[in-house]
């Protein structure tokens, strides 16, 4: 009990964790609450005048064809915080799955697994998603989670990997085994509790990965073919000369609200080790 | 150091054989029919007889109508001739001949950008570290700007200095009115259309250089030798300097694994800028469902990769004496 108590007391007063939640949130309420407060659908030809720069009527402006960026952004919005909430979670739970194997089994599955996350860790990861997607005629949002999640986890497993080899000889684990404990119970009773602190900066960092990634992807135009997203907003005002028009309406939003989000997630992370390294705390 | 380069050399083996794989296997397993799409595509002829023989007769060219292992094979054997097909987008012109046009532009822009941002990056964080003032100004503001991206920063760069301000070209490697030729103004032409795509590339991974380096100088800092060598009274640079030998081989690593994130973020630069490189091919063929080309993209960054990681590991043996008597096996 006392020792959550100093965990709460240092996180109140951390500055990096504070203002990132803060911003996050900020940020997860226009995704949750925007979409009901848009007039217009994504799509929808709002303007019949074409471009038009932010106003009252149309707050964030509207794009070469009149449809209202607003919109499109909290819609984005939310596939943006979809994608890493689901896309980064299942990086973290295959990381999980396959450092923690490597790790407590050791031995020849630990090298069989490690060839194979050595190679998943070298082949650069947007080129296989997209000679996928680019396979796929019709691609949902849950889709591109699915192969984001899957194509991400390498350098996870690695790190969870090794901090589970430096906890499997400790005596506690040995306890545990000898009392007749089954593997499993034994990563997920003594080992992952130990690491736990660990275990929450992987997912932060698989988090803001998965958006950085589904931004790539929607931008070349291999992102969900329904669904409107942050990327797909920028590809098409490039590609329909936003920037010779001087529409800037259309493509700073985007940008910033993935540059916010993915700095806030990075700014949480190292509040949180500061949090959880008391080396790090006195700086 | 024969273990090591050995294990490595059958790490990137194995990758370029399961990528020649997945190159192969996703085509041909994936729901969704190339062939049929193709022949939507141009809508040759709305009969359906006439639809079924342009079917088997491109079933039969691309050797479709062979057993699965034997289509492999060829697939293998087409790869060892350089033969990846021919681009439907850029018709008659084989893939392997549009890449080879491109690539010239992509060495061109990543090498610069990478070996600069990682060299700049570090340094500046070594500097940075643990000088209260340049570490809280300079800090935040990498975590900023690695968290930017790469299509983000290279439209803003684009409007601010290539439409508002006018100083750049933001379209092309060239201008429309010169040719390629060995001249001044060709080549002053070429830089000046290359300088914001690679500004926008250095920037962001600059950052990331930066906090690395910084982070790592920390925990050096805080090591036991360095406490050691301040008891003794060595003077702070030197501490520092041996900080810097250890952070560095991190480093080094890490830039073998951030490739992958670089090369993506080069892709998307050249499409903000129309930057003639494979990332622009990638849109282009994407856009035309031109699938050997998008192929042809896949099978050459990968191979770009695993050829700039062995680089790397090349490069390793070199700075860490330890890979040469075997003292490192599989961390590094």
């Amino acid at each position: 009990m006392k020792k959550r108590n100093e965990v709460l007391y240092f996180a109140l007063r951390n500055n990096k964790l504070l203002i990132g939640s803060g911003i996050i949130l900020v940020f997860l309420i226009l995704a949750l609450v925007g979409p009901t407060l848009a007039k217009y659908k994504p799509f929808d030809y709002a303007s019949p005048l074409g471009a038009e720069p932010p106003s009252a009527k149309y707050w964030f402006g509207t794009t070469f064809f009149g449809q209202d960026v607003f919109s499109q952004f909290v819609n984005g919005l939310r596939a943006t915080f979809i994608v890493g909430l689901l896309g980064g979670g299942l990086g973290t739970l295959v990381g999980m799955l396959i450092g923690f194997t490597a790790g407590y089994r050791g031995g020849i599955l630990d090298e069989i697994l490690n060839a194979f996350t050595n190679i998943v860790l070298v082949i650069p990861t947007l080129a296989v998603l997209l000679i996928i997607a680019a396979y796929l005629q019709v691609r949902s949002l849950l889709m591109e989670c699915l192969f984001i999640g899957l194509t991400a986890w390498p350098w996870a497993a690695r790190a969870i990997r090794a901090q589970t080899f430096s906890l499997r000889t400790r005596d506690f684990v040995d306890l545990a085994r000898l009392s007749g404990m089954k593997p499993f119970k034994i990563v997920r009773k003594e080992i992952a509790p130990n690491m736990m602190s660990y275990l929450v900066l992987v997912f932060i960092l698989q988090f803001g990965g998965a958006i950085l990634t589904a931004a790539t992807l929607d931008f070349i135009g291999l992102g969900p073919t329904n669904t409107i997203s942050l990327g797909l907003m920028m590809q098409y005002a490039v590609l329909w000369g936003a920037l010779p028009l001087g529409m800037w309406w259309w493509f700073v939003p985007p940008g910033l609200a993935i540059t916010a989000i993915v700095g806030a997630l990075y700014s949480m992370n190292v509040g949180l080790d500061e949090i959880f390294n008391p080396k790090l705390r006195e700086i | 150091m024969r273990r090591y380069l050995t294990r490595k050399i059958l790490i990137y083996l194995l990758t370029f054989f399961l990528a020649v794989t997945i190159d192969w296997l996703i085509p041909r397993f994936m729901p969704g029919d190339p062939i049929r799409n193709m022949l939507a595509r141009v809508s040759v002829a709305s009969n359906a007889s006439a639809i079924q023989m342009m079917y088997d007769y491109y079933a039969r060219l691309f050797g479709l109508d062979l057993p699965l292992w034997q289509q492999y094979l060829n697939f293998w054997k087409a790869l060892f001739q350089g033969n990846l097909g021919i681009s439907t987008y850029l018709f008659p012109t084989p893939v392997i001949e549009v890449l080879k046009r491109a690539v010239p532009y992509d060495v061109f822009l990543l090498v610069p950008s990478i070996l600069l941002a990682w060299y700049a990056g570090n340094n500046f964080g070594a500097f940075a570290a643990r000088s209260k003032r340049l570490d809280n100004f300079v800090l935040p503001l990498s975590y900023v700007l690695t968290a930017t991206p790469y299509m983000w920063l290279g439209i803003l760069l684009a409007w601010f200095f290539g439409i508002v301000l006018g100083l750049f070209p933001i379209a092309g490697a060239y201008s429309f009115s010169l040719r390629p030729t060995w001249s001044w103004t060709f080549l002053l032409d070429l830089l000046h259309h290359w300088f914001l795509p690679f500004a926008s590339l250095f920037i962001i991974d600059f950052g990331g250089w930066a906090i690395g380096m910084r982070n790592m100088i920390i925990y050096e800092l805080e090591a036991e030798y360095s406490r050691y060598l301040t008891a003794l009274g060595a003077p702070q640079h030197l501490i520092r300097r041996y900080a810097f030998n250890n952070a560095i081989l991190p480093q080094i690593t890490g830039l073998a694994l951030k490739l992958g994130v670089i090369v993506a973020g080069a892709l998307v630069t050249e499409v903000v800028f129309s930057y003639p490189g494979i990332g622009y091919l990638l849109l282009a063929a994407i856009q035309n469902q031109d699938y050997f080309l998008i192929q042809g993209c896949f099978l050459f960054i990968i191979l770009g990769v695993l050829i700039a990681n062995f680089v790397i590991d090349l490069v390793y043996i070199v700075v860490d004496p330890r890979t040469r008597r075997g003292m490192v096996g599989e961390s590094a």
